[in-house]
C-alpha cells in the first residue's frame, strides 16, 4: 500500500489571473491547493489524484483581513492561526476565533486556511456553519469574471459546492453582527485533531433579554453544513424557555442526518447534536446584551 | 595546596547509581532529531519494496496480473507466492507453532493481507507499481464474530490444515479451532462452585486493539552475494531471535547473518514477531543483489502487523456470603485472526493468562482457553504487558467488582478481605505460579489513604442522591484496580521461544582507564536502557554511570539474548548485568588484595573501590584496579577486566500495584472527565525513579486510550473501520489525564538486585481501573458489566439503555 500520491504537476501562480488561467487550461484535471490540510491527505491515500496542483499560496491578493464599513473581508488564504491573531476579526465577530480554536490542532491551524475550510465542501469542516450563522458571502473569481455566493446557498452536498470548475474562492465577506450580539460554537469531538461528532454554531441578538434574531447552523450532522431555520424561528421572542426550547431542539434534530461512523451511531450523533444546539443557544444568550 | 577529599556522599552521588533520578542519556540525541532509525539507513543502490494488499477479508485469489506494474518506470520485480515457493518461503512458521502465508497462496484470509511485493528504484515507483497490479478475487463467506467461529457451518478458513486435527498445542476439535489449553483443578473447582453461597458469571470481553508504535515496522535487507552474507537492519525487539529464525528459514549459516536493530521508535510488542515484510525484503535483496528497504505505513501497521487482546473471558467467581472467595472459573475464547501468530513463549499458547487469580487467595481455580481462527489480522502480541497478563488482570479486576456489587460489599473492602497476605509469600497460586513477594495490604491501605477513599465514597453517595433528585446530569465513578503482574520471562524450565531458552545476557568490559562498555541481549525501544543499565553497573562496581556506555541491538557484538518485551529487561538482563558486574568485582578484589598486600577476606567494598577492613585509608578505587588489571595483574592472573553473564532466572517476578480513578460522566453526551488518577506501583528495588515515573505515565496513557476507545474494529465483512490515527484513539496531551504516582518497595527475593520490572504494570493495572470507574458510575442505576471500550457514544448508549434520556 502507500501513503504516496500519484504523480502530478505542480504550479505556483503569483496572481489570481494566472491561477484562473491555469485552472481554465487544465479544467477537471486541476485542483487548487490552499493549506493542503485536507487535499494532501486525500492525495496520499490516492482518493484524489489531480494531474495538476495549483498552489495559490503565493498570491498576495488572497491574504489579509480588513474591516470595510459594516463588513469584515477575509482573504481566502488567511490561515486559521492568522485569523485567531486578528483583533479586527475577533472584535467584529468573536465566534470566528472561538470556532477556529476548535479546528484540528495547532499544527493544522498554522497551515490550514479559512478559504480551504469553507470551499472544500467537507461537512466535517467547522467554518461553513459559522459562515452560515454570520450570513457571510463568498467572493469567487473565474474565467467568466467575479461573482458572489452566500454561504447559505453555497453548499450542495459532500464535496459538492456552488464553486464551478475553474473558479477560485478569493475572499469571505462577513456582515459584522451588531454590538452586543450573542454567539457560541459548541463542538463535541473525540480528541484534539478530530472532526466534530456533532457541532452547532449560534449567532443571535436580543431585545429586553429575549431573542430578536437568531441563526443556528450545524457541522457534520448532515451531508453538508446546514442552517436550522425552523429551530431558530421557534425561539424568536423567547429567552429559551421550555417548551419553545424543546421545540427548537426537536426542529434542529429533524434536519440532522449524520452518518453512523466511528464517532457513533446516527442516533447518538443526532442526540448530541441537539445537546450542542442547546448548549450553544444557552451560551449565546448569556453573552448577548440587549 | 589542600586537595579536598570527597565525602562518602559526594563519591556516592558521582556514581549516579541505583536510586538516582539520572537524566536519560539517550534523550540528548532523541531530542535533537539525531536518533538513527531504520528509515535513516540509506545504502548505495538501495531499492524499495511495497505490498499489494487484499481488499477482501476472505477470498480466493484467482489471478495476479503484474504485467502493467512491470511497465511502470522504475519497477523491477513483482514477487508473489509463486516466486517464494521456489525458495520454499511462501509460508513461514509463527512463534506460536502455526504457519502463516508470507504472500497470499491461493486465498486471502484477512483484509490487507500481503498479496504481492513490488520492488522498485524508489518508494514512488513502488507505490505506482502497487496500484498497477491487478488482482482477481472470488469472495468467500467472512467470519468476524469469534462466537460463531466454532459453529458447525462456520466458513472453513484454514484449508491448509483442514485435515490436520492436531496442532502445536494438542487436538483441534473444529476447522477453526487452534487449541484448547487448560490449567488448574476442574473437579475441585466444580465442587467449590456446587456448594458456593454466592456466584457470579459474566462474559468479560477485552476488545482487539493495537500497540501502534509511532515508528512502524520496517527493515533494510542487504545480501552480499560474494560473501554469502546477509545484513538486516530492522525494528526488532528481539534481534537475536530474528537472526536465528532468518538462519533456519533461509539456510544461510547464522554467523553469516548480521541483524542490527538501531534506535527504535516504540515497540510495545508490535516488533517482537517476524512479518512478511522482512521475508520479502530479504528475498528481494537475494534476487536483485541490491539492498531492499521496506517501510510499513500507518494503515498497514494498524491493520496487518500484530494486534493485541481480542479475548472473550467468561468469568465465574464463587464466594461466601460474608465475602470470602472460594473458587474461580474462567473460559476464554481467544481470537487469533487468520494465523496464530501469538508472540508467547512456546509452551504457553495463552501466555501467562493463568495469573488470572490476580492478587487474591483463591483456594481453587480452573481455566480453559480455546484459540480460534477468524478473518482478521493474525496475532496477537502482548501490547505493553507480559503475555496475556493485561487480559487476565482485566478479567479478575472486573469480576471482583461485580462480585462485590452482588454481595453489597465495598469493592476495596472486598479486595482487602481476599488479598494474599504478606506471610503467605512465596505464594503458590491455584493456577500454578509461585508469587515471589508482595505486601498487598500495605499498598492498598496507603493508596486508599492517599486518595481519601472514604471521603470519595461519601461524595459519590451525595452525587448519586442529587442525580436521582434531578439536580445534576453528571454521575461519578470510582475505579479501583489491584493488579499482580507476572514478568521476567523466563526460567528455562518453562520458557522458550522456538526452542531457544529465555535467558538474557550482559558482557561488560572495563577499559584500562576505568571507563566501561556493556553489551546486552536486550533492545531498548525507548525504555532508557542506556541510562538505567549503566546505573546498575555503577552501583555494583563503583564506576560512574557517565563512564559506562551501554550498547544493544547488533547481533555481531552483543551477547545472545531474547530481547525486550514482557517487562523482562530488568528482571532478566538486569540480573545478568549484576552477575557480570559481580564477576568483575571479584577479580578486582583479587587484584586489590595483591596490591594492598592483604588477604581478599580482609577487604570490604566501599562505594567505588575496596578498602582494608579497619584501615579505611588503605584502599584502591575501581579506576586504579582497572589500570592494574591490564598492566600489572597479580602473578598467575590473566590480564584484563571483563565478564559475561547469561542469566537464567529461577522464577518470574511479580510486580503489583493499587490504582484509583475518579471519573465524572455527563449522561447526555457520554463525555467523561478523569478527575483524578492515582497509581501506586511496587516494582521492587527502584533503579531510576524518574524513569519509573515516565514508564508509569506512558503505560497509563496507553491504558487510558485502550479502556476509553482504542480498538481495531471490523465491520461484518471484515473491513477495518478505524485503521488510521483519525479514528484509532491515540490520546494527545490534551485528553491525557494528570497522573499521580506513588510507590511501595517489596524487593524480589530471588533477583540479584531485587528489581521486578515496571514498564508494563501501568497498562495492566490501568485498563481495569478506568473500566471499573465507568462501571462504578452506572452501578447504582442497576448495571452489572459494561463492555469496553468506553468511548463517548458507547457510554451514552448505556445511559440510554437505562432510560436516562427521558
Amino acid at each position: 500500500m502507500s501513503v504516496i500520491p500519484a504523480p502530478f504537476s505542480y504550479h505556483r501562480p503569483k496572481s489570481i489571473a494566472e491561477a484562473t488561467a491555469l485552472l481554465a487550461e487544465h479544467n477537471d484535471e486541476a485542483r487548487i491547493l490552499a493549506g493542503g490540510q485536507s487535499l494532501i491527505p486525500m492525495m496520499k491515500f490516492r482518493l484524489a489524484a489531480p494531474e495538476h496542483l495549483v498552489d495559490v499560496g503565493a498570491i498576495a491578493e488572497l491574504k489579509g483581513i480588513q474591516r470595510v464599513g459594516d463588513a469584515l473581508v477575509i482573504g481566502a488564504m488567511t490561515t486559521q492561526h492568522e485569523l485567531q491573531l486578528s483583533k479586527t476579526a475577533t472584535d467584529a465577530a468573536p465566534i470566528l476565533k472561538e470556532a477556529s480554536l476548535l479546528i484540528a490542532d495547532p499544527q493544522v491551524r498554522y497551515m490550514g486556511t479559512l478559504g480551504g475550510n469553507v470551499a472544500n465542501g467537507d461537512p466535517g469542516n467547522d467554518m461553513p456553519a459559522v459562515m452560515m450563522c454570520l450570513d457571510a458571502a463568498y467572493r469567487i473569481m473565474g474565467a467568466a469574471g467575479p461573482r458572489t455566493v452566500k454561504a447559505r446557498d453555497f453548499y450542495e452536498g459532500t464535496y459538492a459546492t456552488a464553486l464551478a470548475t475553474g473558479e477560485i474562492l478569493t475572499a469571505i465577506e462577513i456582515p459584522v453582527p451588531p454590538a452586543g450580539h450573542g454567539y457560541a460554537y459548541e463542538k463535541l469531538k473525540r480528541k484534539i485533531g478530530d472532526y466534530a461528532t456533532a457541532a452547532a454554531g449560534v449567532v443571535l441578538t436580543t431585545r429586553g433579554g429575549r431573542i430578536a434574531t437568531c441563526a443556528i447552523a450545524l457541522s457534520n450532522l448532515a451531508d453538508k453544513a446546514v442552517l436550522a431555520t425552523d429551530a431558530a424561528a421557534t425561539l424568536i421572542g423567547t429567552a429559551l424557555e421550555k417548551p419553545a426550547l424543546d421545540k427548537a431542539i426537536a426542529a434542529a434534530r429533524a434536519i440532522m442526518s449524520p452518518a453512523a461512523d466511528t464517532r457513533g451511531t446516527t442516533e447518538y450523533r443526532t442526540a448530541v447534536g441537539g445537546v450542542m444546539v442547546e448548549r450553544a443557544l444557552r451560551r449565546a444568550l448569556a453573552r448577548a446584551k440587549g | 595546596m589542600n586537595i579536598a577529599v570527597p565525602t562518602r556522599e559526594q563519591r556516592e552521588a558521582k556514581l549516579e547509581g541505583m536510586g538516582c533520578k539520572r537524566k536519560r542519556v539517550e534523550d540528548i540525541r532523541f531530542t535533537q532529531g539525531k536518533g538513527n532509525y531504520v528509515d535513516d539507513v540509506k545504502l548505495p543502490g538501495m531499492l524499495f519494496g511495497d505490498f499489494v494488499r487484499s481488499q477482501y477479508a476472505h477470498a480466493r485469489v484467482k489471478k495476479i496480473d503484474d504485467s502493467k506494474a512491470l511497465k511502470v518506470p522504475g519497477v523491477l520485480a513483482v514477487i508473489t507466492a509463486e516466486t517464494l515457493k521456489t525458495v520454499n518461503l511462501a509460508w513461514m512458521p509463527t512463534l506460536a507453532g502455526d504457519v502463516q502465508m508470507v504472500l497470499a497462496d491461493g486465498k486471502v484470509l484477512f483484509q490487507n493481507q500481503e498479496i504481492a511485493f513490488v520492488v522498485a528504484v524508489d518508494r514512488y515507483a513502488a507505490a505506482d507499481g502497487v496500484e498497477a497490479v491487478e488482482v482477481e478475487y472470488e469472495d468467500l463467506p467472512v467470519l468476524v464474530d469469534a462466537f460463531k467461529a466454532l459453529a458447525p457451518d462456520a466458513p472453513l478458513l484454514r484449508e491448509d490444515i483442514k485435515d490436520k486435527m492436531t496442532g502445536a498445542h494438542g487436538p483441534r476439535r473444529h476447522h477453526n479451532h487452534i487449541f484448547e489449553w487448560s490449567m488448574g483443578d476442574k473437579d475441585l473447582t466444580d465442587a467449590a462452585f456446587a456448594k458456593a453461597e454466592v456466584t457470579t458469571k459474566d462474559v468479560i470481553s477485552y476488545h482487539r486493539t493495537h500497540p501502534s508504535p509511532l515508528e512502524t515496522c520496517q527493515c533494510v535487507a542487504s545480501f552480499d552475494k560474494i560473501k554469502g552474507e546477509l545484513t538486516v537492519w530492522g525494528t526488532f525487539q528481539a534481534p537475536h531471535v530474528i537472526r536465528t529464525v532468518a538462519s533456519l528459514l533461509s539456510k544461510i549459516p547464522e554467523h553469516k547473518i548480521h541483524v542490527i536493530a538501531p534506535d527504535i521508535g516504540g515497540g510495545f510488542g508490535n516488533k517482537v514477531g517476524a512479518y512478511p515484510g522482512y521475508i520479502c525484503a530479504i528475498v528481494a535483496s537475494i534476487v536483485t543483489g541490491k539492498p531492499v528497504k521496506w517501510v510499513e505505513d500507518r494503515i498497514e501497521n494498524l491493520t496487518a502487523t500484530s494486534f493485541a487482546r481480542d479475548y472473550h473471558m467468561t468469568t465465574e467467581i464463587a464466594a461466601t456470603k460474608d465475602g470470602k472467595v472460594t473458587a474461580l472459573r474462567v473460559h476464554v475464547l481467544a481470537d487469533h485472526g487468520a494465523f496464530d501468530a501469538c508472540a508467547d513463549p512456546s509452551k504457553w499458547p495463552a501466555g501467562f493468562f493463568n495469573i488470572c487469580t490476580g492478587s487474591y487467595d483463591f483456594p481453587v481455580a480452573h481455566l480453559v482457553v480455546d484459540g480460534i481462527y477468524t478473518n482478521k489480522a493474525p496475532g496477537g502480541v502482548a501490547y505493553r504487558c507480559s503475555f496475556r497478563v493485561t487480559e487476565a488482570a482485566y478479567c479478575i479486576e472486573r469480576a471482583m467488582d461485580i462480585m462485590a456489587q452482588k454481595l453489597g460489599m465495598d469493592a476495596a473492602e472486598f479486595r482487602l478481605k481476599n488479598f494474599v497476605r504478606r506471610e503467605q509469600f512465596p505464594y503458590h497460586s491455584a493456577l500454578g505460579w509461585e508469587y515471589d513477594s508482595g505486601d498487598y495490604h500495605t499498598a492498598m491501605n496507603k493508596a486508599m489513604e492517599a486518595v481519601g477513599y472514604k471521603q470519595l465514597r461519601a461524595e459519590q453517595a451525595e452525587k448519586r442522591a442529587a442525580f436521582k433528585r434531578g439536580e445534576t446530569r453528571e454521575i461519578m465513578g470510582i475505579g479501583i484496580s489491584f493488579f499482580t503482574e507476572i514478568v521476567g520471562a523466563g526460567p528455562s524450565r518453562n520458557c522458550d521461544i522456538l526452542g531457544v531458552a529465555m535467558f538474557d545476557s550482559c558482557e561488560i568490559r572495563v577499559h584500562p582507564t576505568g571507563a566501561a562498555i556493556a553489551r546486552m541481549g536486550t533492545k531498548s525501544q525507548g525504555q532508557g536502557h542506556e541510562t538505567t543499565y549503566a546505573q546498575i553497573i555503577a552501583t555494583e562496581i563503583g564506576i560512574p554511570a557517565d563512564d559506562i556506555m551501554v550498547e544493544e541491538g547488533n547481533t555481531d557484538t552483543a551477547p545472545y539474548g531474547l530481547g525486550t518485551y514482557g517487562s523482562r529487561s530488568t528482571p532478566v538482563a538486569g540480573a545478568a548485568i549484576a552477575m557480570a558486574a559481580r564477576k568483575i568485582k571479584a577479580k578486582a578484589q583479587m587484584i586489590a588484595a595483591y596490591m594492598l598486600e592483604v588477604h581478599e577476606a580482609d577487604l570490604e567494598w566501599d562505594i567505588d573501590g575496596f578498602r582494608v577492613k579497619g584501615l579505611p585509608e588503605k584502599s584502591k578505587t575501581m579506576k586504579e584496579l582497572a589500570w592494574a588489571a591490564y598492566n600489572s595483574p597479580p602473578p598467575g592472573l590473566e590480564p584484563g577486566l571483563e565478564a559475561v553473564s547469561y542469566y537464567d532466572p529461577p522464577n518470574m517476578t511479580y510486580p503489583f500495584g493499587a490504582y484509583f480513578c475518579v471519573m465524572d460522566i455527563d449522561v447526555d453526551t457520554g463525555v467523561y472527565k478523569i478527575r483524578r488518577f492515582y497509581a501506586l506501583d511496587d516494582c521492587g528495588t527502584r533503579i531510576n525513579p524518574m524513569i519509573i515515573e515516565g514508564q508509569v505515565h506512558g503505560g497509563l496513557t496507553e491504558a487510558f486510550a485502550i479502556a476509553m476507545g482504542q480498538e481495531i474494529r471490523y465491520d461484518e465483512i471484515g473491513n477495518v473501520v478505524n485503521g488510521s490515527f483519525m479514528d484509532f484513539f491515540i490520546p494527545t496531551a490534551v485528553e491525557t489525564p494528570k497522573w499521580e504516582t506513588d510507590y511501595t518497595v517489596t524487593p524480589s527475593p530471588h533477583h540479584p538486585i531485587g528489581a521486578k520490572g515496571v514498564g508494563e504494570s501501568p497498562n495492566v493495572g490501568g485498563v481495569p481501573c478506568f473500566s471499573n470507574a465507568v462501571n462504578d458510575a452506572f452501578a447504582f442505576l442497576g448495571t452489572r458489566h459494561i463492555q469496553m471500550p468506553h468511548d463517548y457514544w458507547r457510554i451514552w448508549e448505556v445511559a440510554k439503555g437505562l432510560g436516562l434520556h427521558g
